[in-house]
C-alpha cells in the first residue's frame, strides 16, 4: 500500500478544500514524509489548530487532534511531554501560527521539544474568507485590508531560528518533492522542527489580488522560491518578492523532555544514595 | 498530623489520586501549587510544565489527559479567564481534568492578595456556549485534600473538566491534617474494550460517558472541538448538534445524586438557613452557633458541590423557613441561583461584601439578630 492509501482516512474524502488549494499537495508530502522517516502509524499523533491547514489532520489516519485556534502547539506539548514515546507533528497556517499562536510558537521553538511543525503559508485567513495574516505582505489586499495591508510581515524561518527551533526549512506546495525530503528530515530531528510550506490560495488571496488561477500562483512558487546558492548570486533588489527554499537551519541543543527526564533521573539516583 | 496550607493540602490530594501531569504558570494567590508539584510530581514519575501563559497550561493538560495521564493545573483570577477557551474545549471533547481556581478579588488585576468568592458564576457560565459544569468548593484545608481527590474522581468517572473553586483563605491558611495512608476509591476513566478498528470514541454507555482510548494505544480516533457525532468527526446535522449538547447536559443531571454534596448544621429546626460556602460557611457556621446560644433559630447550609447547584437539597430544608440568606464575598451571585429555586416559598436576603475583607461572624450574627 502507498503512504497515500495508508496513511489517509479514504472514507472521509473529498476533503472540504477550494479547488485550486495546495493545502492537499502539502497533505500529501507530509503523509509520504511520514512513511519515509518510517514512523509507527500507532504511535503517531498529529494535532492542529483552526483555519483552512487545520482541517487535514481530520483526513490522516493517525491519532488526530483538531484543537483551538492558535493552540495547537500547546495541546502537542503536554502529548509530547505526557508521553515522549509519541511523534508529534503539528499542521498549522500562517494565522493559526503566527498571529493568535504567534507566543506558543516562539516558546516551543525555545524548549526545543521534539514537535514538528509544518506552517501552510498561504498568507491570508481562508477559513473566515480572506481577511489578512501576518503573512501578508505589505500593500497586498485582503477584506480587512481594503486599500493594502499596512503591516509588514514575519519571515517565519528567520524567527523560528532565532527563537530557537533546532531544524527549519522551508519550500512549497510546487516543489512537493523537495517539501516531502524535507518534512522526513524534519520528523528525524530530535528537536523542534520547522517547515513552512508556502501553498496557494487562489479562492480568497490570489483571486483578489490577481494572481491568476492556481497553477499561476504555483508557477509563481516555482520562481519565487530560490535555492540558497541561487540566492547568493542575487542582489537584495532581485530578491525581492523571492524566497528561499530548503533546509535552512540546524542546530545541537538539548531535546526539552529528554532533558527534563534525565533531571528526574539524576534526582532518582542522588536520592538513593 | 500537619500543619499545612490549603494549596499544600491541595498538592497532597492530587499527588494520592494519582496526578501523572500537572502544567501551569505563576499567578496569586494559587502560585504554591505549581511550586509544590514542580519539586514533587517529578519524584512520582509525574511530569511537571510552566507554560507560557494560562492558555497553553489548559491545552497542554487537555493534549496529556489524551495520552491517558491524570492531569491537574491551577490558577487565579486573571488566569481562570485565561482557561475559559479551553475549559469549554475539555468539555466538549469529554476529556478529564481538574482545573483549581484559587479565588482572589477581580475583576481585572483586582487585589491579587484579597480573598474573594468573585469566580462562581464564571465558573458556571465563563466559556461560551451551553455546557454542564462541575464545580466543589472547600471550607478548610483537610476539605480542600478529600475534595482535590473527588475532583479528580469525578473527572475521570465522568469524562469531564472538574473545578476546584477554592478561595484565597482556604488556599493560604493553615490547619492541622491529617492524610490517611487509604484515601479510599480512586477512579479511572473507562476504557474501550473492543476491536479498536470498531472503537467510536464518542459513543456514550448506559451511563452516558463513552469509553475513552488513549492516543498511541493504535485506535488511531479523531478529537475536535467542532460538533461531533460518535465517530468523532465533525457533523453538520442539527439533529447531532442538539443530541450531543443534550447528552452532554444529561451525563452530568443523571447523575446529580453522586455529584452533589452538602452539609447542614441545625437545620433540622431551623427557622432561618444561613447558605454559605468556602471559607465564607466558616464565618456562617460560627453565627449560626452564637445564634442559638441567643435562642435564634439559625441553620447552616453549605453547598460543597456548588455546580451543579445541590437545589433538591436546599428545597427539602425549606419546611418551617421563614428566612434565606445568602452569604458570599461577592456582590450577589449564588444568591441568583438560590433565588431562583426557591422562588416564591421564602424570602432571600444577601450578606454580600466585595473589599477583600472576610465576612465575619459577627456580620452575620448581626443580620439574624434582625430578621429573626
Amino acid at each position: 500500500m502507498s503512504g497515500e492509501d495508508k496513511y489517509l482516512r479514504s472514507n472521509r474524502l473529498p476533503h472540504i478544500l477550494c479547488p485550486g488549494c495546495g493545502h492537499g499537495i502539502v497533505m500529501g508530502a507530509v503523509v509520504r514524509a511520514i512513511e519515509k522517516a518510517g514512523l509507527d502509524q500507532n504511535k503517531t499523533v498529529i494535532v492542529s489548530g483552526i483555519g483552512c491547514s487545520s482541517r487535514l489532520p481530520g483526513y490522516m489516519d493517525f491519532d488526530t487532534l483538531h484543537t483551538t485556534h492558535g493552540r495547537a502547539l500547546a495541546f502537542a506539548t503536554g502529548i509530547k511531554f505526557a508521553k515522549p514515546e509519541l511523534n508529534v507533528i503539528v499542521v498549522t497556517g500562517d494565522g493559526d501560527a503566527l498571529a493568535i499562536g504567534g507566543n506558543h510558537f516562539i516558546h516551543s521553538c525555545r524548549r526545543n521539544i521534539d514537535i514538528t511543525t509544518i506552517v501552510l503559508n498561504n498568507r491570508i485567513y481562508g477559513m473566515t474568507s480572506g481577511q489578512f495574516s501576518p503573512m501578508t505582505p505589505q500593500g497586498h489586499l485582503a477584506t480587512t485590508a481594503p486599500f493594502g495591508n499596512v503591516d509588514r510581515d514575519f519571515d517565519i524561518c528567520e524567527l523560528s531560528k532565532a527563537a530557537g527551533a533546532t531544524y527549519v526549512a522551508r519550500s512549497t506546495a510546487y516543489h512537493v518533492a523537495q517539501l516531502t525530503d524535507l518534512v522526513s528530515k524534519a520528523i528525524m530531528n530530535k528537536g523542534f522542527s520547522v517547515v513552512e510550506a508556502v501553498s496557494q490560495c487562489p479562492t480568497y488571496y490570489g483571486r483578489r489580488n490577481k494572481m491568476g488561477s492556481a497553477v499561476d500562483m504555483m508557477n509563481d512558487q516555482k520562481a519565487s522560491g530560490v535555492t540558497a546558492a541561487a540566492a547568493a548570486k542575487l542582489t537584495p533588489e532581485q530578491m525581492v518578492g523571492k524566497y528561499v527554499i530548503g533546509e535552512l537551519h540546524k542546530a545541537e541543543a538539548p531535546e526539552y523532555t529528554a532533558r527534563y527526564h534525565s533531571i528526574v533521573d539524576s534526582l532518582k539516583d542522588k536520592e538513593m544514595k | 498530623m500537619l500543619l499545612l496550607q490549603g494549596n499544600e493540602a491541595c498538592v497532597e490530594g492530587a499527588l494520592a489520586a494519582g496526578l501523572d501531569f500537572y502544567a501551569g504558570y505563576p499567578i496569586t494567590p494559587s502560585t504554591e501549587i505549581a511550586e509544590l508539584l514542580a519539586a514533587k510530581l517529578p519524584r512520582q514519575g509525574g511530569s511537571f510544565i510552566q507554560m507560557e501563559d494560562e492558555i497553553s497550561a489548559m491545552a497542554a493538560v487537555i493534549g496529556a489527559s489524551l495520552t491517558g495521564a491524570k492531569t491537574m493545573t491551577a490558577t487565579s483570577g486573571p488566569g481562570f479567564s485565561l482557561k475559559q477557551e479551553n475549559l469549554g474545549y475539555a468539555m466538549y471533547t469529554e476529556t478529564p481534568c481538574v482545573v483549581v481556581n484559587v479565588q482572589r478579588g477581580g475583576p481585572s488585576t483586582g487585589q491579587p492578595t484579597m480573598p474573594s468568592q468573585g469566580d462562581v458564576m464564571q465558573a458556571r457560565w465563563g466559556t461560551h456556549g451551553d455546557h454542564p459544569v462541575i464545580a466543589l468548593s472547600p471550607s478548610s484545608v483537610e476539605e480542600t485534600f478529600w475534595l482535590t481527590i473527588r475532583a479528580m474522581n469525578l473527572s475521570e468517572k465522568y469524562r469531564t473538566p472538574v473545578i476546584l473553586l477554592m478561595d484565597e483563605v482556604v488556599g493560604h491558611m493553615r490547619e492541622r491534617i491529617e492524610i490517611p495512608q487509604d484515601i479510599g476509591e480512586v477512579i479511572n476513566r473507562k476504557k474501550p474494550t473492543g476491536d479498536p478498528k470498531d472503537y467510536l470514541p464518542f459513543k456514550p454507555d448506559a451511563d452516558l460517558v463513552p469509553p475513552m482510548a488513549s492516543f498511541g494505544e493504535g485506535y488511531r480516533f479523531h478529537v475536535t472541538g467542532l460538533t461531533h457525532d460518535e465517530s468523532g468527526f465533525p457533523s453538520g446535522s442539527n439533529k447531532i448538534t442538539g443530541e450531543l449538547i443534550q447528552r452532554l447536559h444529561d451525563k452530568i443531571d443523571r447523575n446529580y445524586a453522586d455529584i452533589v454534596q452538602v452539609e447542614t448544621e441545625h437545620m433540622e429546626d431551623a427557622e432561618i438557613a444561613v447558605v454559605a460556602y468556602g471559607s465564607t460557611a466558616r464565618s456562617a457556621s460560627r453565627a449560626v452557633k452564637q445564634a442559638r446560644e441567643q435562642g435564634i433559630k439559625a441553620g447552616l447550609f453549605r453547598p460543597i458541590t456548588i455546580w451543579p447547584f445541590p437545589a433538591q437539597e436546599l428545597k427539602s430544608c425549606l419546611a418551617g423557613l421563614k428566612h434565606v440568606v445568602v452569604a458570599e464575598m461577592n456582590l450577589g451571585q449564588l444568591i441568583l441561583e438560590v433565588e431562583r429555586q426557591v422562588a416564591g416559598a421564602v424570602s432571600v436576603g444577601g450578606i454580600m461584601r466585595a473589599d477583600g475583607e472576610l465576612i465575619t461572624p459577627a456580620q452575620i450574627l448581626a443580620y439574624l439578630q434582625e430578621v429573626k
